[in-house]
């Protein structure tokens, strides 16, 4: 496990050693930044809308007291997708789709002696192929988690107003209800920690696959255990030592 | 030349080789031989610097490998062009991104001067018409064309072939070990083959160096192969039924 670790550390030092042009690295990033958001917008857009439209039926069922306002449904959603659901959940899924494919072509490449090619040639691959995708991932989640957020909120809204739970007024009203800006630093702070732990963990997995596919796809899975294990570890830390009074 | 002293490398407690040395000449194709699991492909591994040795060092041209600094190392590695088992060709590029690859990232050339230089390595290898493809639509024997075009776009003074004839037919095998000798001596680079097929052995090799449970038995040439008093060497050799129904006439 400490080997494992310090193994993980050495892989992140190496990103930044003996690397190639900038505009080897924008072109490269670029290409990811396409590939990671155009690739998982439509996949986070869906499960948002409906994580937001569950949340708002499950705080309404709650709410049994009358003397609770129906606005505090709204304030609720808006709280728990801007703090947890968006950036945590989404990352969840993120490791699941952008991880998986990550370590998935890595491991292919490492197996197949493509990455052997590129050593070869003197190029440092660690640099080469993961610098990029962890930037491109640092730059692109935090806009993914925006996406969700303002889909969650509004699959509540379609929800609570359809089926009678909430007026769009009292909806509206309770997002905007003691608002504080801070959460959404808060959000933007813990998706830049997850998108640089799943794409930098799911590459480690993927490089240093051993074998032939059956070992991919270990990695692979491994890639999202680790990934997942990592974020949940880091929204605790995160909220620990930003939210704590 | 590259000179190789003394090379040992162990995987936990498995020793794959040990204490080989040889001298790989310039101009003309040096062969490593040996059957499946001796160590040849650990052996160039090693000789690249994919693998560090335990104990021993490689020279370049006078140049320490693994004793080297940083830049030395990329320096030497930037005079390499390797040709893969697999071809390792990047899956996501068409053959000319592939070709066209270690120039991209290697040099500043023009890139009107770059395409010249891929149409021309293309052309060498037999593939004039093949730049748009995908290696996915590529069949074994061009992958390994495409591969040692890659290798040789950047003017290497070193060239490695890992198994370059394996799962190709006897007439693609033979295609590709002219292309390489050839490629050997116009250039006048050092180039070093793994191989186990017999075919390659009496055709280009001239230089030959025999491994055997990763040590090594026996040095030469084609012409003093099958003559080599050497019991595992013969027993290699002559494992290929024609070159068994020789001996015996």
């Amino acid at each position: 496990m400490v080997r494992e670790i310090g193994k993980y550390f050495i892989f992140l030092g190496r990103l930044f050693n003996n690397r190639e042009s900038f505009k080897t690295y924008y072109k490269l990033t670029l290409d990811e930044c396409i590939s990671i958001g155009i690739g998982s917008i439509l996949l986070v857009a869906l499960v948002a809308t409906f994580i937001g439209a569950v949340t708002t039926v499950q705080t309404a069922y709650n709410m049994v007291s009358p003397l609770i306002p129906n606005y505090v449904i709204s304030q609720v959603v808006r709280e728990m997708t801007v703090l947890e659901l968006a950036p945590t959940i989404m990352a969840i899924i993120y490791a699941g789709k952008v991880g998986t494919g990550m370590a998935g072509g890595l491991g292919t490449m490492r197996i197949t002696e493509q990455i052997d090619a590129l050593e070869v040639m003197g190029i440092n691959s660690v640099s080469y192929l993961v610098l990029p995708k962890i930037v491109a991932s640092m730059l692109m989640y935090p806009l993914l988690v925006i996406v969700a957020g303002l889909c969650a909120l509004f699959g509540g809204y379609l929800v609570g107003t359809i089926t009678g739970i909430i007026s769009p007024n009292d909806y509206v009203y309770g997002l905007r209800f003691t608002f504080n800006e801070f959460t959404i630093t808060f959000a933007m702070i813990k998706s830049i920690v997850f998108a640089f732990l799943v794409a930098s963990i799911s590459s480690y997995k993927g490089y240093y696959t051993q074998g032939g596919a059956l070992e991919v796809g270990i990695s692979s899975t491994q890639a999202v255990t680790n990934s997942v294990i990592a974020v949940l570890m880091a929204d605790y830390l995160l909220a620990q030592l930003l939210l704590s009074k | 030349m590259i000179e190789v002293k003394e090379i040992s490398k162990s995987f936990a407690d498995k020793r794959i080789l040990t204490n080989v040395s040889g001298v790989f000449e310039k101009g003309k194709p040096n062969l490593i031989i040996g059957a499946s699991g001796t160590g040849k492909s650990v052996l160039l591994k090693c000789i690249v610097g994919l693998v560090k040795p335990d104990h021993g060092s490689v020279t370049y041209d006078g140049r320490n490998f693994f004793e080297g600094d940083r830049n030395t190392k990329t320096e030497i590695r930037r005079e390499i062009g390797m040709l893969f088992q697999g071809g390792a060709l990047f899956d996501s590029k068409t053959v000319e991104e592939n070709v066209r690859f270690p120039l991209d990232i290697l040099t500043r050339m023009p890139q009107e001067e770059r395409l010249q230089r891929v149409n021309f390595c293309l052309e060498r290898v037999g593939l004039e018409n093949a730049n748009k493809k995908m290696p996915s639509e590529l069949s074994g024997g061009m992958k390994k064309r495409v591969g040692i075009a890659r290798a040789i776009v950047n003017n290497p003074n070193y060239l490695f072939c890992d198994e370059p004839n394996s799962g190709l037919d006897p007439q693609t095998s033979i295609v590709i070990d002219e292309l390489i000798q050839d490629i050997s001596e116009d250039y006048n680079i050092t180039t070093i083959v793994v191989t186990h097929d017999m075919n390659s052995v009496m055709g280009i090799g001239e230089k030959i160096l025999f491994i055997y449970k990763g040590e090594k038995l026996w040095e030469g040439t084609k012409n003093d192969i099958t003559h080599s008093g050497v019991q595992e060497l013969d027993d290699f050799v002559f494992a290929n039924k024609v070159m068994n129904s020789l001996r015996d006439k």
